[in-house]
């Protein structure tokens, strides 16, 4: 039987355990955080848009931003069994969809998703292994509970395995 | 919104405010094209960010996006989409005549440019009907185009709107040609401020 494959929408997040899959169709500046515990098999995906809760006032939804997210993930892989110490991060997305407006502020929002990312995953003392971020496409993602793979599919950038 | 209750007659004028600029956009291309073109009954809706792709088929159907910004007194930003599978019999009807080849070497080039052509024609109808309506000046930027799946591409809006809400704000409005088999949607997405200023000039 072919595992379970959960979608995470967008300003969404979701865990899962052995042997299911965890997707997030068409990242586009929003950011893919997936962390996984290898030894209890626990894996956790986040689809954020904004970098940072503290910066906006409306800040009800947590699974919005990087931040809140991935606090909230971590917590969520716990209560299925994941030790905080065991986790690792991947990532991808933060895509800047329409190239040439970078000078435009509200355009680069895909790098700053990424940034803040990096950033609150180091706070934390999660080691990031790999990243497939910025450029200009968008990314459709799958993490695999079974061994922590982290697929990135593309329309024209071929398939990448992180 | 959050902020801002929408009632009924909110709706109806938003409603109003998509189907007085697509019928101009509409317009406009038919002349273009010297077909006739077709126009859906526009919707307003507020969507969750988990649904934002649902009405252009899916989030991982690939359209084609043409970005425009809004300054002046009105900010935010328009978005034509249309299905791939829709650009190029788009563009190579526009100009065909023109001597631009879409079929060989760099065409991928050509039908970005001429889509961002597309853009300029069609943003510019919607928008001056759109500033007349209101009596304000709406300034569009140049168009920007981007091919790929359609829950990237609406990320782009629907990030916009997640800096004040929990759900985005649609006025969709739907074109088709029949011969040709073509149709598109477009979508204006005003910052919150600017939906003040829409309602204020038009007395709601």
């Amino acid at each position: 039987m072919k595992p379970n494959m959960i979608i995470v929408g967008m300003a969404d997040l979701k865990v899962c355990k052995n042997p299911e899959i965890l997707t997030t169709l068409g990242l586009g500046s929003c950011v893919g955080i997936a962390l996984y515990d290898k030894i209890n098999k626990v894996a956790g995906l986040a689809h954020a848009m904004l970098p940072d809760s503290a910066s906006f006032t409306n800040n009800s939804n947590r699974m919005k931003f990087v931040d809140t997210s991935i606090t909230d993930l971590i917590v969520k892989m716990c209560v299925q069994g994941a030790e905080k110490r065991n986790i690792k991060a991947k990532i991808a997305g933060g895509a800047q969809m329409f190239a040439h407006s970078s000078t435009n502020e509200s355009m680069r929002i895909g790098d700053r998703n990424v940034e803040a990312t990096v950033t609150i995953l180091r706070k934390l003392g999660i080691p990031l292994l790999a990243k497939e971020t910025g450029d200009t496409y968008g990314r459709t993602v799958e993490l695999y509970s079974e061994d922590g793979r982290f697929v990135i599919k593309t329309i024209s950038h071929g398939i990448k395995t992180i | 919104m959050d902020k801002f209750a929408l009632n009924q007659m909110h709706l109806d004028v938003l409603k109003e405010v998509g189907s007085i600029g697509t019928s101009h956009a509409v317009t406009s291309l038919s002349v273009i094209l010297n077909k006739k073109v077709g126009m859906g009954l526009p919707k307003v809706s507020l969507v969750d960010f988990g649904e934002v792709s649902n009405f252009v088929g899916g989030a991982e159907s690939i359209v084609a996006g043409i970005l425009v910004h809004l300054s002046g007194d009105i900010n935010g930003m328009m978005m034509f989409l249309t299905e791939e599978k829709c650009c190029k019999p788009l563009v190579s009807e526009l100009f065909g005549g023109t001597g631009m080849d879409f079929s060989g070497e760099g065409a991928d080039e050509a039908v970005l440019s001429a889509l961002s052509e597309v853009g300029n024609i069609l943003a510019g109808a919607y928008l001056s009907s759109f500033a007349d309506l209101i009596q304000k000046k709406i300034r569009p930027s140049a168009p920007l185009v981007c091919i790929d799946m359609a829950q990237a591409i609406l990320s782009v809006p629907a990030i916009e709107f997640g800096k004040i809400s929990d759900k985005v704000l649609l006025i969709e409005s739907v074109f088709e040609s029949g011969d040709m088999d073509i149709s598109g949607y477009f979508l204006l997405i005003p910052d919150f401020e600017s939906f003040k200023t829409i309602f204020s000039s038009l007395g709601v």
